[in-house]
């Protein structure tokens, strides 16, 4: 298990029910709450914020950990034991969460220009839509962590992390990882390039 | 105020594409620009419109619909014919075949896996068969042998019926192949010649393909002799024999971004092997020159298609009727699956149709047969194969729901709550 998912495991013990935000949460949402963050903003380092993202996308990617389609520990382990109905429904309740506010940091101005025209030239912001909430099988990448952002893209690109479909692969075909970097700082300030 | 310079910002977005879209010094201006990269192969043509925004490939869920949720009700077939569920609980069900002990063999396209459908005693108990496979899409089966494309390779496991319960991994007979993911899924069918045949997609929606890319080949049953036996071919997803002249007939689909009406899907047969094209990509739909790649060509120089089945409508799965079931204007006529369309803004396909052939083997009719799995422009379920059973009866799948249909003719429609 890597350290992020150590840390993880020892938060779901602490909070686990113990917190008055937990209380109104499903049980089977508790545990990805402690890394994924409790009001849909995830505070770990490489672990996305979950909040308002699209249903059928959650579903997918649980569903994928848990056939061991798509292996990231410690996400094949927690979702071994899970039935369709809670796959189902903890998509559901993610969904429910509040999307994760915008950065306080404005980033940089030209940089962000740079960045724009490089999501246009590759079509990023059709199927992710033109505010980046993404659509049903398509997932929200607004406002989210760029660490996350940048491990997600270089590992499509790698071919590290196998897609649902062959979508993110051939559009990652023609991107240099100097290219990635700009996209993953873009879509993290977001509320400032839009 | 905060809501009116972000349709101000979309605006200026707006008007910014379409400043890149435009070849030269505009372009070249943009000092942010770096080099361009080609657009990715899915997106290449497409417009930068907002109109288009809402258009994404949409991918069959990955959990299968509980039966008592199974759409079942709402797909219409001609009078007399009856649907019914013959088996469910199979996420992303695709290619069909059934053996002569009437197991039914069902696979997946981007799973991992493929299942079998054992029938007894009337009940058809659904098994996960193999798991760990690379896109198993194409499926075939001659003389007890099962034959499986995966995205880059083609294995097989002999006398695959007394193997259910414990089947070996199979034997690799051909990897030949490229791994492209873009159209790298398979339709597997063995000939009258008793050879394999297959698709290799182009690796994209539109480009110059490789020269291992958009094309036919067969090989023989070990695996040995590969020929390549037909050209310029986009994506196939189905093929069959015609039972009298033995004649290769397949469907195909052309590509996306164009427009909203062509290129059509085709439905192609195959007269010279090893000399026909088809076209890609330099034509599409046998009559639309390629605004990119049709320059200095002719669509009449390619060889045209029986019949034109409909824009973005996919056809993929198809067989010739050749049972005893249905009345005798279905003898020998096709039915072809058509997924539907996703590039589209009013969805078209959905259906099961049936292509009625004249003595020489065109085409006279294309008529509808099932429909009702596009309700309202969304999917209530997604039609991708078709197959015979021993009794004259014909299977469906339905990637959308992850289940099989029966369709039969004249008898007392089977209750599914019983």
């Amino acid at each position: 298990m890597s350290r992020a998912g150590t840390a993880c495991a020892t938060l779901v013990a602490l909070v686990a029910g113990t917190l008055p935000v937990f209380a109104a949460v499903q049980p089977k949402l508790e545990p990805c709450l402690a890394c994924h963050g409790a009001q849909g903003q995830s505070e770990t380092a490489n672990v996305p914020s979950l909040g308002a993202q699209n249903p059928a996308y959650v579903l997918i990617q649980l569903f994928m950990f848990r056939e061991g389609l798509r292996i990231a520990e410690p996400m094949n382990d927690m979702a071994k034991g899970l039935s369709d109905d809670d796959l189902r429904s903890i998509s559901g309740d993610i969904a429910a969460l509040p999307p994760p506010k915008p950065p306080a940091d404005d980033g940089d101005p030209s940089r962000l220009d740079r960045a724009r025209a490089l999501v246009e030239q590759n079509h990023c912001n059709i199927c992710h839509r033109l505010d980046f909430s993404g659509q049903e099988n398509v997932p929200r990448v607004a406002d989210q962590r760029e660490d996350y952002l940048l491990k997600a893209l270089r590992e499509y690109k790698s071919g590290a992390r196998h897609g649902y479909d062959a979508t993110m692969a051939e559009a990652l075909q023609p991107v240099g990882d100097a290219q990635i970097v700009e996209l993953a700082y873009y879509l993290a300030h977001l509320a400032a390039a839009r | 105020m905060r809501s009116a310079s972000r349709s101000l910002r979309r605006i200026l977005i707006a008007a910014t594409v379409g400043i890149l879209a435009l070849p030269g010094p505009l372009a070249a201006q943009q000092p942010a620009a770096p080099a361009q990269p080609p657009a990715p192969s899915w997106a290449q043509g497409r417009p930068d419109s907002p109109a288009a925004v809402n258009l994404a490939p949409q991918v069959a869920p990955p959990l299968a619909t509980p039966l008592d949720k199974l759409p079942v009700a709402m797909l219409k077939v001609p009078r007399n014919f009856h649907v019914e569920v013959y088996a469910s609980g199979m996420p992303q069900a695709r290619s069909l075949r059934i053996d002569d002990k009437g197991t039914l063999f069902v696979s997946t396209r981007t799973l991992d896996r493929i299942y079998a459908v054992v029938d007894k005693d009337g009940k058809h108990q659904v098994k996960t068969l193999l798991t760990g496979l690379r896109w198993p899409n194409g499926i075939a089966l001659h003389n007890g042998t099962l034959y499986i494309a995966e995205l880059n390779k083609i294995s097989k496991i002999d006398n695959i019926e007394a193997q259910l319960d414990n089947p070996p991994k199979p034997t690799v007979i051909y990897d030949d192949l490229p791994s492209d993911e873009p159209h790298g899924w398979k339709f597997l069918a063995v000939g009258p010649d008793n050879k394999l045949y297959f698709n290799i997609g182009a690796p994209c929606n539109i480009c110059m393909p490789p020269a291992a890319n958009a094309q036919l080949r067969r090989i023989n049953l070990d695996g040995s002799g590969m020929e390549v036996v037909a050209h310029g071919i986009r994506q196939v997803v189905g093929m069959d024999f015609h039972p009298v002249s033995k004649v290769l007939y397949f469907t195909e689909n052309q590509r996306d971004w164009l427009s909203e009406d062509v290129p059509e899907d085709k439905l192609d047969r195959l007269l010279h092997v090893g000399q026909d094209n088809f076209g890609f990509p330099y034509c599409g739909g046998g009559n639309v020159p390629d605004p990119q790649f049709g320059w200095g060509h002719s669509c009449s120089e390619f060889t045209p298609p029986v019949v034109r089945l409909g824009p973005h409508s996919a056809p993929l799965g198809m067989r010739f009727y050749v049972g005893h079931m249905f009345p005798s204007e279905y003898h020998n006529a096709i039915f072809i699956a058509r997924h539907g369309s996703w590039n589209r803004t009013t969805k078209f396909g959905g259906d099961v149709v049936v292509a009625k052939l004249n003595p020489d083997g065109t085409v006279k009719s294309v008529e509808p047969f099932m429909t009702g799995f596009l309700q309202d422009n969304k999917y209530v379920a997604r039609p991708v194969d078709v197959e015979l059973m021993k009794d004259g009866s014909m299977l469906v799948s339905d990637d959308w729901n992850g289940a099989v249909y029966r369709v039969s003719y004249g008898q007392q429609r089977v209750s599914l709550n019983h």
